[in-house]
């Protein structure tokens, strides 16, 4: 076998990267995502007052910032016994729905559709959203500005777009204001086009690619995700809900203060990146995901009718059951894209969410608190344990993008298998790799509670683990 | 001439390269002036030589060590971005602990933890204290907060990329 040298420069480019095993007939054996990086939350928040961890931990991740103070917040308001005023509440929620749509607006306009307009073997010095600008100017520009809505919310509330002082144990520091309601109520109609565009263009590359869609992993797993009481779709507050391969309800309606009950994670020597399993069932059984795919298909309904005939027909292509190839990640995304388009709109109407009643004060009041929040990437959890004095003695942090990471191995193993054989890989088939991976938008700053931009490492491994081949190269995180 | 940008992420959050979307359709004006060559939102091999590379984020393991090394190496002009790579910021936090005390947290003493073990192979390194990038490499400029807004790293980039020196006086200058 062919020994291809590595480039010194790509060799120390990865903060995450995939080695593919192949086997004596150099069929791919295994395949196994690496995640580099570490900084070690759970150890320095240690010392530190409950209620500073909803200005710290947003710094965990600054693509879902607003998840991770919306869940330590709430950690927060547990030790203290206290909820928050409605304005409050419906600031926060409001705060919250802007990030899922900048998140989603980034995964599937920044960064998907490159691929899927450019096509998956396209010039790699292009495959970006300038050059996607360059090609599709009102696509990209589009894009952009659906992007910025969602930032403008945080913007126009606490006067920051990233990593904001406002959400605090107990509410929220800021109102909304009469003006920044109306301002952002003005921009909802065309945030909505864009959505509704972003869903006509993956329509039409679903239907020109059917081949393609169905290639992608389609292996089954469980879910999990949010619902509200009746089951609803459900992004900021509700209680957690399991389903089998097959739809079936495995538990529902639970609180998220036990997840310790329902969820065990086990380290490998690997990666960083810890294998999270549905603790019933066991780490073979109990693989799970988590994310817009499994809130959609853990949901009974939308809140919201525009969001809710898109969720009739994405429910529809797997008769009603769990839609499990990874490719319809991107649909669901902006199918709760559009949902959250639609909740805000509802939001800005209420009169109550402009009230100056935003904030509950309170002390501590018992020693542990758990804070669950369903982040854009999946279900997260943060857990506090204090003294008597409210510094923290014991942190835990269950992120999203972790409790995929047994599932993403599984997706880049299916799609390595049927795209690499023996020590060839063409650029595209490296591409599609990728792209499975890129299909659940892994946020490698937050599942790590590390850093971790996404250039990919590819290694393949003979039988005897000897290095044959690497490739490198970013890719969009 | 067009500039040739580069945009680079260490132990940081993301925050930084968030905040530089946040330029939006400035970004295609950005793009008029500069090819971005290397970040992690569009597809490329290896750090090529650039006029400017902005660094977000500290200092975390051994490869950014090496990292660093080779991007200054390559950079005309390198650019803390971000607290993190100006202070080392919250990564640093984990300095008041030995390394192995803030793995072992994480890797074995966890609530939900089974089977724990501190991952070990084909991942990084940790160096024994997160460290900000001027304690490694000569740093042209330091554009400081968490993060800096849009509109700082906006102006910054408009100044380096038609060659000026950009002013960072005390107006411009603000921590957190
Ligand atoms: S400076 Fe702030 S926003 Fe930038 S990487 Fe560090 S924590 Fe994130």
């Amino acid at each position: 076998m062919r020994k291809i040298t590595i480039n010194p420069v790509t060799r120390i480019e990865g903060h995450a990267k995939i080695t593919l095993q192949l086997d004596e007939v150099g069929e791919v054996a295994t395949a196994r995502f690496h995640v580099n990086e570490f900084r070690g939350f759970e150890k320095f928040c240690e010392g530190r007052l409950f209620t500073e961890m909803p200005n710290i931990t947003p710094r965990i991740c600054g693509i879902c910032p607003v998840s991770h103070a919306v869940a330590s917040a709430k950690a927060g308001e547990m030790i203290m016994k206290v909820t928050p005023p409605v304005a409050g509440e419906l600031v926060r929620r409001l705060i919250h729905l802007g990030q899922h749509i900048s998140s989603h607006a980034l995964s599937f306009f920044h960064l998907s559709c490159p691929d899927l307009l450019l096509g998956w073997g396209g010039d790699p010095a292009r495959r970006n959203i300038v050059g996607l600008a360059a090609a599709h100017p009102d696509v990209a520009r589009r894009g952009i500005r659906l992007r910025q809505f969602g930032q403008e919310i945080s913007e126009r509330i606490t006067g920051k777009k990233i990593h904001a002082i406002g959400i605090v144990a107990g509410g929220m520091l800021q109102p909304l204001t009469e003006e920044a309601r109306e301002a952002l109520r003005a921009w909802v109609p065309e945030a909505r086009e864009t959505v509704r565009l972003g869903l006509e263009l993956l329509a039409r590359h679903c239907a020109e690619h059917a081949d393609e869609v169905r290639d992608f992993d389609r292996f089954e797993t469980l879910y999990l995700g949010t619902v509200g009481p009746e089951g609803e779709h459900e992004l900021y507050d509700g209680r957690l809900r399991f389903v089998d391969a097959r739809g079936g309800m495995l538990a529902d309606q639970l609180d998220p203060a036990r997840y310790l009950d329902w969820i065990a994670e086990q380290p490998v020597e690997w990666s960083y990146l810890k294998y999270p399993y549905y603790r019933p069932l066991g780490p073979e059984r109990g693989v799970y995901r988590v994310g817009p795919l499994a809130r959609l298909n853990v949901a009974s309904r939308m809140k919201t009718p525009l969001a809710q005939a898109e969720f009739e027909r994405f429910r529809a292509l797997a008769e009603g059951g769990p839609v499990h190839g990874s490719f319809r990640y991107h649909q669901a995304r902006l199918i709760e894209t559009l949902g959250c388009v639609e909740e805000i709109e509802l939001l800005l109407d209420d009169p109550r969410i402009t009230s100056d009643e935003t904030q509950a004060q309170a002390r501590r009041n018992q020693a542990e608190g758990v804070g669950c929040s369903e982040s854009p990437r999946g279900t997260l959890f943060h857990h506090y344990v204090t003294d008597a004095g409210g510094l923290l003695t014991g942190v835990n942090l269950l992120i999203a993008t972790g409790q995929n990471n047994p599932a993403m191995n599984r997706s880049i193993l299916d799609v390595a298998r049927r795209h690499v054989r023996g020590n060839d890989i063409s650029e595209e088939a490296l591409n599609r790799v990728e792209g499975a991976i890129r299909c659940y938008d892994p946020c490698l700053s937050c599942s790590t509670h590390a850093v971790g931009s996404m250039p990919l490492v590819i290694e393949l491994r003979n039988a005897r683990g000897d290095l044959t081949g690497c490739w490198a190269r970013g890719t969009g995180g | 001439m067009r500039k040739k940008l580069a945009t680079v992420w260490l132990g940081g959050c993301s925050g930084c390269h968030m905040s530089f979307l946040d330029l939006d359709e400035r970004l295609l004006e950005i793009a008029q002036w500069a090819d971005v060559v290397k970040s992690p939102v569009v597809d490329q091999k290896e750090f090529p030589e650039v006029d400017v590379v902005l660094v977000e984020g500290a200092v975390v393991n051994a490869e950014h060590e090496e990292e660093i090394v080779l991007m200054r190496r390559r950079s005309r002009v390198l650019v803390a971005f971000g607290d993190c790579a100006v202070t080392a910021n919250v990564p640093s936090m984990r300095n008041a602990w030995p390394k192995e005390v803030v793995l072992r947290r994480s890797y074995l003493e966890v609530p939900g933890t089974v089977e724990g073990r501190v991952p070990t192979e084909e991942v990084a390194a940790l160096i024994d204290r997160v460290r900000p990038l001027h304690e490694l490499v000569k740093v042209d400029f330091f554009l400081p907060g968490c993060p800096p807004s849009a509109d700082l790293i906006y102006y910054v980039l408009t100044e380096l990329l038609h060659d000026r020196v950009p002013v960072l006086d005390e107006a411009r200058l603000k921590f957190g």
